[in-house]
């Protein structure tokens, strides 16, 4: 079996456990579907200031909430996966066959970045069936690009937190208390405009509202200044990938925590 | 008098077995003065094993005693402070995936795949071996052919070890590791984990196992290594570990009515009443005991219906051994 097949081999599995996994499935799909569909009802006709221009609120909204879609799936559920692998011994199992460590480690990404792909899909649809966002070709294809590339920097990340991480139980509550301000002062929940300035840079320099401002570009090419590919934002996303694998080879372990 | 025979049925020459039982020049596991440290803590104070091929090898110490951590180091999973390890003629701490392949490993703690079918998990490290096993043989082997569509966190304890024992054999393995199997069964269900470690020596198969139970060991292994604070403090076979074969024979009766201790015929060994008029005589040929005592209840018509003589259990030779300093033989 060549090693491209073994990877095939291995996200198939992991992708069936993640179907049945109720869950993760409501976790990861339903929660960003229901408050998209919240946020844009609520401000039906309404529009949002966003990187100097006013746009429709679901062409804010839509990119906002695939980010925090693609870090639910890349960084949450993914972290809390591979902390319940670990913690019941299935870590260590599959380490005592001769699978290569990184086909496992590409199974579970695999799955991130596959359930990341299938709900911003969800969302866009959303936005362009029921909520008038404007939807080209080139958005779609970029968009679907800048997902990859920020599913796979939140999986890094959170195979970098998996080693602060002592127990399964533990990982679903402190992924959350991490992230949830992050979305508050990025923008995910409360419009740009109303956020104050310095807690905007703060939020610049944290990998989650450089996605949202890419992805947003991507479907509003004015909010940053007319081009569609938003570079900066997007290096920003990879330098924290980057950062996370490099925590993460150092720390990773495959034997639960508390038998040292 | 005579070893007890054991549940399971135990052919010390494996006929199944390829390849001379020369000690030494097949061996599975050759082990010279092992040593692991943390910090501080010596958990393993230089320890020398040797396994032959188609042996099952028991491996029986307390918690804490360095049992667990010497097999993480022949499985690979640590790396040893000092001594020389062989596994299957490679060092563990260096060796690779060809390795892997020939080790079976089932761990002491284990959970359920979540969300996978017994079969498409054992489909799914079948995948991770080049000349596996076919899933139903493996789920023959160890008896959850019945389970094979049943969801794996829904098994029972018992038969999630088996699932444990079906993915450590799926690669088709020369060596298992099998690290406390049994823990946790009832009485049923570690008869029927014995069967299948049993079944295993007839395939040709290697077996290490740990455990905290003498009977286990008793039945199934060809020999026994007990170790206890980080050191071996005895080794043989289930008959002569510990001066097994050798030890004293305790004969034991009750009196019957009215007969008092002083009433028994001149005896070899000397005799240690107790309450309700239990007897003991400890001595190291029980032969002679037996003869006089029968004879002399014959003459008499005393049925003494509790009558025993018994050389130490294998547990008792286990508790004398690895008692705490001071209490050692």
């Amino acid at each position: 079996m060549s090693m491209a097949s073994l990877v095939g081999h291995q996200a198939r599995y992991d992708l069936r456990a993640f179907r049945r996994n109720t869950r993760a499935r409501i976790f990861t799909l339903a929660v960003p579907v229901v408050l998209l569909l919240i946020l844009v009802s609520l401000f039906r006709n309404g529009t949002v200031k966003a990187g100097g221009v006013t746009v429709k609120i679901a062409a804010y909204y839509v990119p906002h909430i695939a980010a925090m879609a693609i870090v639910g799936a890349g960084l949450i559920n993914l972290l809390i996966t591979v902390v319940a692998k670990r913690e019941s011994g299935s870590l260590k199992r599959r380490r005592a066959t001769p699978v290569p460590a990184w086909v496992l480690i590409a199974g579970d990404a695999s799955t991130s970045v596959v359930s990341s792909v299938l709900i911003v899909v969800v969302l866009v649809a959303i936005g362009s069936l029921g909520f008038g966002l404007d939807v080209t070709g080139a958005a779609v294809g970029l968009a679907a690009v800048e997902t990859v590339i920020g599913a796979a920097a939140f999986c890094c990340l959170a195979y970098a937190l998996s080693g602060l991480v002592a127990t399964a139980e533990s990982a679903g509550p402190m992924a959350q208390l991490s992230t949830l301000p992050v979305y508050f002062i990025s923008g995910i929940y409360i419009p740009d405009n109303v956020l104050p300035h310095w807690l905007l840079d703060i939020a610049n320099i944290l990998p989650v509202r450089p996605l949202a401002v890419a992805l947003q570009a991507a479907f509003v090419p004015a909010t940053n200044g007319g081009q569609r590919f938003a570079v900066v934002p997007l290096l920003v996303v990879v330098a924290w990938g980057v950062a996370g694998l490099i925590v993460a080879v150092r720390t990773f372990s495959w034997v639960p925590k508390r038998s040292g | 008098m005579t070893e007890p025979p054991g549940p399971v049925a135990r052919p010390r020459q494996s006929a199944g077995a390829t390849g001379p039982a020369v000690a030494g020049s097949t061996d599975v596991v050759t082990v010279r003065g092992l040593r692991m440290s943390y910090g501080h803590y010596e958990a393993v104070r230089g320890i020398d094993l040797d396994v032959g091929h188609g042996e099952i090898f028991a491996f029986l110490g307390p918690n804490g005693a360095g049992k667990t951590t010497t097999v993480e180091i022949l499985e690979g999973f640590r790396t040893r402070t000092g001594g020389e390890v062989r596994v299957l003629g490679e060092d563990p701490a260096k060796a690779g995936p060809d390795w892997r392949t020939r080790v079976g490993v089932v761990l002491q703690e284990s959970a359920p795949e979540a969300w996978l079918t017994v079969r498409e998990c054992l489909s799914m490290y079948a995948g991770y071996y080049p000349n596996p096993l076919p899933v139903g043989r493996a789920l023959e082997l160890v008896g959850l052919t019945d389970k094979a569509g049943g969801r794996c966190d829904r098994l029972s304890g018992g038969q999630l070890r088996r699932l444990d024992m079906a993915l450590a054999l799926i690669g088709d393995p020369e060596l298992v590791f099998l690290d406390e199997p049994t823990t946790g069964f009832d009485p049923a269900a570690r008869h029927t984990a014995w069967e299948v470690i049993a079944g295993l020596r007839e395939l040709g198969k290697t077996i290490f196992l740990t455990t905290h139970y003498m009977d286990e060991a008793e039945a199934l292994a060809d020999q026994i290594m007990i170790i206890a604070a980080g050191k071996i403090v005895a080794s043989g076979t289930p008959a002569t570990i510990g001066g097994r074969a050798t030890a004293a024979t305790t004969v034991r009766f009750t009196l019957p009515d009215g007969v008092t201790a002083g009433d028994l015929p001149g005896l070899p060994a000397p005799v240690t009443a107790g309450r309700g008029g239990t007897v003991e005589i400890l001595h190291d040929e029980p032969v002679p005991v037996l003869h006089s005592l029968t004879t002399w209840a014959l003459q008499h018509g005393y049925p003494l219906g509790d009558l025993t003589a018994h050389r130490p259990t294998l547990e008792e030779i286990y508790l004398g051994l690895t008692e705490e300093p001071g209490g050692a033989k």
